[in-house]
């Protein structure tokens, strides 16, 4: 018997393993790699309506056990992705999360409507949390309101059920995790990358084209682990959980902390390898450490004893 | 095919102020296929330095699965790099994006190679295959100071090489475009590498050459995935059109992207 399948709403993972969206492209780059049917499911970039370029370069710097990046949402546009990277993903055995970003309410909608139509695709992670983006993006992931009523009109127009990805660049998230709540979402992605910056030492100036950038990587592990900690608490919905992934253990740890699932981004670069390698050393860690199967790790941390798993396959 | 692989370290040496050569050992030298293809060094094996160094491949030896790199010491990354000693291990993804066309160039031709600072290294290997060819090969290589000259005589082997340093302490003071003009050279294609202002001007002064010219860009992923490396395509420049560094170059035509 497995000991890593997990069922969230409209996801029948093989094992609670994804690369993170932006970190994994439309998967073809990594299939070089290994067969992506390994994977528990795939979060794919960050679709709007039209293409868009993105920021100028540079759009990457690196920072202690970190990374800023800034690429600005860089994607071919909801037509592209419907009828050349879906397609191709569907020769995977694989659920897909399609990740929904946008400048107006009406973006995220019409990309909502038709991508979530998709065969393959299984559900929408709403991007609300871009801190690269000028326009709109960021109020979406900061404003309680704004969120609950996007949320709320997504879920009308989505074929599957909606996850909210979460900003973590804000005073109180659990009023976050509370309004999308509100609006109807089945469940949590998070987090999103921190706001940041590096300076250039010969310069003075910004080492980022776009001055600031987010953060991601091991350096902001703790700050997801607290998040999600306090977020998984407050809502009764089930958490994919990411930030600074990159072994088994930080795994596990990301379950004790609340998560149901977790996502893997910027250790993707690093190793191209290491959804499978985590995937692989799993097992046994989780029979190390005493359990029979993954999910009666979640929430480890703040549940009761005796408390039963959530959601357990 | 890409392949990452734990690279066994054959030898390192400074061969000028702060510039190394490194060989190392891999099975995926079988799988390089021009010259100007790069590779993506994870350096240490914690996630303090947490993004792999892009460095390009200078020369390759299929016979010994041997492949050598020349690279700078400017910050943490290749710092780490030149505290390693032969039999130490080094975690390498390669061979990367796409190198110069030697075909481009015929039989008889005289191409033009023009490199600056540390981008000399991959018109090396270039620089071979051409001459084994039968095309003549010209350098021109230029770099800060004299200190910082190297592979002035290996060059020497395969063609012409006129060296150039900014502060003239040794060849031609000034620029690569310096030594072409005073030289008066004339030739039938130009690869080059180097700084972007370098590439620049190459593209200007010689448009309607042809010429092939590798960028350097930041890298996140460096096998296409990140969308960190991208430039505009030069024939849609206000448009979405784009090319990666990484996985599309990083040489490109001149005239194909926008630098
Ligand atoms: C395709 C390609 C081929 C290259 N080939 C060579 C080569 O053959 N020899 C050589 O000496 N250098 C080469 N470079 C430049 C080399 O990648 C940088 O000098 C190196 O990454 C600096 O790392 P660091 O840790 O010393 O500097 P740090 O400043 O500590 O690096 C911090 C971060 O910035 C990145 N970075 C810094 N400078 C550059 C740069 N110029 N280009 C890209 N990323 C940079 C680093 O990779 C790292 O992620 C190449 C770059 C590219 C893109
Ligand atoms: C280069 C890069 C691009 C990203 N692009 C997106 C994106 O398009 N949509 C999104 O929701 N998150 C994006 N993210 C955020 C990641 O999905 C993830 O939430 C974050 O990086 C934290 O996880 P990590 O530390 O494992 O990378 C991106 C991150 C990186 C590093
Ligand atoms: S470095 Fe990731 S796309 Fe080029």
């Amino acid at each position: 018997m497995s000991m890593l399948n997990i069922e969230l709403p409209g996801l029948s993972l093989k094992n609670p393993i994804m690369p993170a969206s932006g970190c994994f492209g439309f998967g073809r780059e990594y299939s070089q790699f290994y067969d992506l049917s390994m994977l528990g499911a795939i979060m794919i970039k960050a679709t709007t309506v039209e293409p868009r370029f993105g920021n100028p370069t540079p759009r990457v710097a690196e920072t202690t056990a970190g990374m800023l990046n800034a690429i600005g949402l860089q994607n071919p546009g909801l037509e592209k992705v419907i009828s050349e990277e879906l397609p191709w993903l569907a020769q995977y055995d694989v659920p897909i999360i399609a990740n929904v970003a946008g400048s107006l309410e009406e973006d995220y909608v019409t990309v909502a409507k038709r991508i979530s139509q998709a065969p393959n695709v299984h559900a929408l992670e709403l991007n609300i949390s871009c801190p690269n983006v000028k326009e709109g993006g960021m109020a979406f992931g900061t404003i309680p309101e704004v969120a609950r009523v996007l949320t709320r009109r997504v879920k009308e127009v989505s074929a599957v059920p909606v996850y909210v990805k979460l900003s973590p660049n804000v005073t109180n998230i659990v009023e976050m995790a509370k309004a999308i709540e509100a609006g109807g979402a089945d469940g949590i992605t998070m987090i999103n990358t921190l706001v940041g910056m590096r300076l250039d030492l010969k310069t003075g100036k910004p080492i980022l084209a776009n001055r600031t950038g987010g953060l991601s990587g091991p350096a902001i592990k703790p700050v997801a682990l607290r998040m999600i900690y306090e977020v998984s608490q407050a809502v009764d919905l089930p958490v994919i959980g990411m930030g600074g992934i990159s072994s088994a253990e930080d795994v596990i740890e990301f379950f004790y902390a609340g998560a149901s699932a977790v996502a893997v981004g910027t250790a993707n670069f690093v190793d191209p390898f290491v959804c499978p390698t985590i995937i692989e050393q799993l097992p046994a860690l989780i029979a190390q450490l005493g359990f029979d199967h993954i999910s009666e790790c979640t929430g480890r941390s703040w549940k009761q004893h005796g408390q039963l798993a959530y959601h357990r396959a | 095919m890409i392949k990452k692989e734990v690279c066994k370290i054959i030898s390192q040496k400074e061969i000028a102020s702060d510039i190394y050569e490194l060989t190392v050992e891999a099975e995926f030298v079988s799988e390089i296929k021009t010259p100007g293809q790069f590779v993506h060094i994870r350096v240490g094996n914690g996630w303090d330095l947490l993004l792999r160094r892009p460095i390009s491949i200078s020369s390759f030896d299929k016979t010994l699965n041997q492949f050598t790199m020349i690279y700078r010491k400017e910050g943490k990354g290749t710092s780490c790099l030149a505290e390693m000693v032969p039999g130490m291990e080094l975690d390498i993804l390669g061979p990367l994006g796409n190198g110069f066309p030697v075909e481009e160039a015929e039989i008889g031709d005289t191409a033009l190679l023009v490199g600056g600072g540390i981008g000399v290294p991959p018109l090396y290997e270039l620089s071979k295959q051409l001459r084994a060819k039968g095309v003549k090969v010209v350098h021109v290589l230029g770099f800060q100071t004299e200190s910082a000259v190297f592979y002035e005589q290996e060059f020497g082997e395969t063609g012409v090489t006129y060296v150039a340093t900014v502060d003239g302490s040794y060849g031609t003071k000034g620029f690569v475009t310096d030594v072409i003009d005073s030289r008066d050279l004339s030739f039938d294609c130009i690869y080059s590498c180097g700084p972007t202002p370098m590439l620049r001007a190459l593209e200007q002064r010689y448009a309607g050459k042809k010429m092939f010219l590798s960028l350097e860009e930041r890298m996140g992923c460096g096998i296409g995935a990140c969308f960190a490396c991208v430039c505009k395509q030069a024939d849609d420049p206000s448009g979405v059109s784009y090319k990666k560094v990484c996985s599309d170059g990083p040489v490109f035509r001149a005239g194909e992207v926008l630098i």
